[in-house]
């Protein structure tokens, strides 16, 4: 059963081939046996997911189910899910548990998914390997010593390794993208407001959107659909109808005008990953799409705007991590200063100070003009640079990161190294465009992955131009080798 | 207005009033005051992980209407901004508040000085943001409490332009406000309950200069005597610092009501860099001019359309218009005081005075002197209208009425039975003067011999014997008649 997509799934489980119970069951032992390797869970809610499997065997039997009762899921550990310990992949969360569930957590459950547990991520989702998760990295189920990529890391690596159907997931800068492209799964992250934030501990509140991370289009369209839509507890969550995303996958693509950003093929793309992107596009042109370039000048200056603004909400956003309240607290505080500088010093990892220390200095008066305002006005910028685009063209395609999966530890100890995995990502979010990665091959039998967005609420159609080629080719089928057996 | 040694003094107030919505600014919420601690704060409040705030729309409403009262402009485009500090009572770390562009802007308030001219005080702007919740310290030992019932209460924080030149025109700004916002019914004005509380920001200067002094901010002032206080002795602080040679520092300083005196809370260099930036959890406000025709319709009678009103209608004098109008309470008692006495018609200029003279005189004293509110006085309009009424029908003078009235605050009744019972009704019969002023004339025949001799002073004497007499019943007026015809022999 492992093998099979979430709209498989769900066709089996109405034929009554299997149950939920047995599918949970076996995706649960799944976990259990990949963890000592994966890594990808933070916490497994084995009980709880097999009664809510008994209870969406009852609403099947009763004729009430809906499309997505009991399909099994895992949540990203950013969103609050009550009862459950919600760490963020911290020290500083390791002994919280959520007296509430996110939006999108109670969304889906509404909608009687099954939720297996929380997924690794990098601390705070600040990363882009999964190293900087205070319970360690995830890796690779295509090579075990390689990064699964981050923030989302564990989400990517469970889909890839076929332990988990379908996961949630939250993109900053890229973290559903990146991970997706470097475990050669589907993963969407939708227009800025299209996904209610209550519930999702923040990272940078002006670009943190959540998603899914999955193993094709239409995976990503029955799920998507269910946790999207206007929060009256998000301010920022917007009023716009839901389109229903599975009806319009498969329309054609006949005329479908495709940009390729010139700015990303010009300098740093590996020549091999460039290679499989130019082939996948030559899929599409079979299809009747037409390859446009287009021009988007200030998109270059993504990463350094990116690491003004990202940090500076940071810094502001952790703040209420003090020791006061709930989390991490430093033992016998000395007085008030020692408690925050304690709880807060020995609560949150390396990164994460970094960036606080980074947003701090740049929020800083003295520094604000030179550094946040000037990066909002940048900022402004990339967003005219895609509404341009976007008046030219459908879609715009390309990598969605510069290279394959890279070695544990081998930029770690490099930032800005680090920092330039996502430049291809970024851009999207400054602009709150959705955009999306499909898996389009492998290079040095690693996953690549083909980037695609479009203009706000474009959602349907990106997920109808993944879905047609996932119908022309089979990348977002293949299956890790150490995880194709049915039992690890 | 000068100090007599040549210094003038420069007063700026902000003023933070808590705004009366139901709920929070930024949660569901109850805003209630003197609740168990933390029963009030949910998980918003409490800052929890991935909580997001909410506005309340009620709060931008009533600062609006606040805007609309003092003539200023209301931004089209307000922005929420986030303060940046620590503090326990500060869950999120941040305080959402409103920096570059505030909800109100450019307004302005008139006070009446001294010698009865108008001054104009500029109003700089008026913002919203949250409140904080409360470290409690008694009974904790070696530890502190954090009640957080009160962190994200609405507030408008209301700052004037440094136009104050004494501790009496900065009080007299201050209570214009209170009574203002009052009037609007935006906030509760309880300075006790801190409801209602201000910083001011002191400088000095010699006289004719130009340049402002370097200024001090006294913070958390919440009683109108204590910022007369607090701001006579800064100004005394300031000159003798500048006078022996020294220099004033710009800081924060505390008042303390017990000692008297404001002392140093942190200096500029110690300051906080609050890192303001836009909220990105909140959109930006965006107001039409249907929204603010909307508020607008719903101002009441503001204190200064009042007075002038009562002025103009009445007759009243500036100052009698201007404590009837001190509370939108006070002036509907005295409005409605004034109507019982005309019989429920319009009130003619003699009734409206003799109300206004009763409010702003006796019962404004009695209220006064027991610390009450006019909503918490003993004598109801009804009450008084009816005391008002013996006056006006002769049943009583003027003299007995203040002893009326003092019976009707001890005893609770009305006019009519204590006038009864004490027997206190006005002789008006001609006769029982008379044979009072005759008895009076028998028993001091030398008293009659000098004023028949040209002493008229004992005129007065006289009188003060028939009343002493009469039990101070007999009318005056006729008094006087009968007793200069009598006299006179």
């Amino acid at each position: 059963m492992h093998t099979l997509t979430l709209s498989e799934l769900a066709k089996k489980l109405r034929a009554k081939e299997f149950s939920v119970t047995e599918l949970t069951k076996s995706l649960l032992a799944r976990i259990e046996a990949s963890q000592p390797s994966l890594n990808s869970f933070i916490t497994v809610t084995a009980e709880s997911a097999l009664a809510q499997a008994k209870a969406a065997e009852a609403t099947l039997a009763s004729g009430n189910a809906g499309p997505l009762t009991g399909l099994p899921l895992a949540h990203k550990d950013i969103f609050c899910t009550k009862g459950v310990k919600t760490s963020c992949g911290s020290k500083m969360l390791d002994n919280f548990v959520s007296p509430y569930d996110a939006t999108v957590v109670e969304k889906l459950g509404a909608a009687g998914m099954v939720t297996l547990g929380k997924t690794n991520m990098d601390e705070f989702a600040m990363g882009s390997s999964n190293e900087t998760s205070y319970y360690g990295p995830v890796k690779n189920p295509w090579d075990l010593g390689l990064v699964p990529g981050g923030s989302s890391g564990g989400s990517a690596a469970a889909v890839a390794a076929r332990i988990a159907p379908i996961a949630t997931a939250t993109d900053t800068g890229g973290s559903i993208r990146q991970p997706a492209s470097l475990c050669g799964v589907t993963g969407i992250k939708p227009t800025y407001g299209r996904v209610s934030r209550y519930g999702m501990i923040a990272f940078a509140s002006s670009l943190d959107q959540g998603g899914v991370i999955s193993q094709s289009a239409e995976d990503a369209a029955m799920v998507l659909g269910a946790m999207s839509g206007f929060d009256t507890r998000d301010s920022t969550s917007v009023d716009t109808p839901v389109p229903n995303y599975v009806e319009s996958l498969n329309a054609p693509l006949t005329g479908l005008r495709i940009g390729l950003i010139k700015e990303f093929f010009e300098k740093g793309l590996d020549a091999s990953v460039e290679k499989l992107i130019r082939e996948a596009l030559k899929v599409y042109e079979k299809l009747g799409a037409k390859l446009i370039e287009v021009k988007l000048p200030a998109l270059p200056l993504s990463v350094p705007t990116y690491y003004v603004v990202a940090p500076a909400e940071c810094s502001s956003n952790l703040a209420r991590f003090d020791g006061v309240r709930y989390g991490y607290r430093a033992k016998d505080p000395k007085d008030l200063m020692d408690l925050y500088k304690r709880s807060r010093g020995e609560g949150f990892g390396a990164e994460v100070k970094r960036r606080i220390m980074t947003g701090t200095y740049v929020l800083s008066a003295g520094y604000y003009d030179a550094y946040y305002l000037k990066a909002q006005r940048v900022r402004q910028l990339i967003n005219q640079d895609f509404k341009r685009a976007f008046q030219e063209v459908d879609v715009l395609m390309g990598p969605t990161a510069p290279d394959v999966a890279f070695g544990i530890g081998a930029k770690a100890s490099d930032p800005i190294q680090m920092y330039l995995n996502d430049i291809y990502t970024i851009g999207a979010n400054l602009a709150g465009v959705p955009a999306m990665s499909i898996p389009c091959g492998f290079v040095r039998d690693l996953p690549v992955g083909l980037q695609i967005a479009g203009p706000h609420f474009a959602e349907a159609k990106l997920l109808n131009v993944a879905h047609a080629y996932q119908k022309e080719t089979d990348w977002h089928r293949q299956i890790p080798a150490a995880f194709k057996k049915e039992v690890l | 207005m000068s100090t007599p040694n040549g210094w003038e003094i420069v007063i700026g107030l902000e003023i933070h009033a808590q705004l009366s919505t139901k709920s929070k600014i930024f949660s569901g919420s109850p805003t209630a005051y003197g609740s168990a601690p933390n029963s009030q704060a949910n998980l918003v409040d409490l800052a929890y992980p991935g909580v997001l705030p909410v506005l309340n729309g009620e709060a931008v409403r009533m600062a609006v209407k606040f805007g609309l009262a003092v003539d200023a402009t209301i931004a089209t485009r307000s922005v929420f901004a986030r303060k940046n500090y620590f503090y326990p009572d500060l869950p999120k770390g941040y305080q959402i508040s409103q920096y570059e562009l505030p909800v109100v802007a450019k307004g302005h308030m008139d006070i009446v000085l001294d010698d009865g001219t108008k001054k104009r005080i500029g109003i700089t702007r008026a913002h919203l943001e949250e409140d904080a919740g409360k470290s409690l310290h008694e009974g904790l030992p070696k530890q502190s409490g954090i009640d957080l019932n009160r962190a994200g209460t609405p507030l408008i924080e209301i700052v004037s332009e440094p136009d104050m030149r004494s501790a009496k025109e900065a009080v007299a700004y201050l209570k214009k406000v209170h009574t203002l916002v009052r009037y609007l019914e935006i906030c509760d004005g309880n300075m006790q309950e801190g409801s209602f509380r201000c910083d001011a920001n002191v400088s000095v200067r010699k006289a004719g200069a130009e340049k402002l002094g370097t200024r001090a901010e006294i913070k958390n002032i919440n009683s109108f005597r204590y910022v007369e206080k607090a701001i006579h002795y800064e100004v005394a602080r300031q000159i003798d610092v500048i006078e022996s040679g020294g220099k004033v520092v710009q800081e924060t300083r505390l008042y303390d009501p017990d000692k008297g005196e404001t002392r140093s809370m942190r200096s500029k260099e110690e300051a906080n860099d609050y890192r303001y930036f836009p909220d990105p959890d909140l959109l930006p406000v965006e107001i039409d001019a249907a929204y603010i025709a909307s508020v607008k319709a719903t101002l009441p009678e503001l204190p200064d359309q009042k007075a002038a009103r009562f002025a103009a209608q009445f007759g009243l004098s500036e100052y009698d218009a201007g404590v009837l109008t001190s509370s939108k309470e006070l002036a509907a008692y005295f409005e409605e005081v004034a109507k019982l006495l005309a019989g429920g018609k319009e009130p003619s200029r003699e009734q409206a005075k003799l109300a206004a003279n009763w409010v702003a005189g006796s019962l404004a004293a009695a209220l006064n002197e027991h610390n009450l509110e006019i909503t918490g006085s003993r004598i109801g309009a009804a009450g008084l209208a009816g005391l008002l009424g013996r006056i006006a029908d002769n049943t009583i003078s003027g003299k007995i009425a203040k002893d009326v009235f003092e019976a009707m605050w001890a005893e609770g009744k009305d006019a009519d039975a204590i006038i009864e019972s004490k027997g206190l009704r006005q002789i008006t019969d001609t006769g029982a003067i008379e044979k009072a002023i005759d008895e009076v004339m028998a028993k001091n025949p030398g008293q009659l011999a000098d004023y028949r001799s040209g002493k008229d002073k004992l005129f007065g004497f006289f009188v003060g014997q028939v009343m002493k007499a009469t039990g101070g019943k007999a009318n005056p007026a006729q008094l006087n008649d009968l007793l200069k015809k009598k006299l006179a022999g």
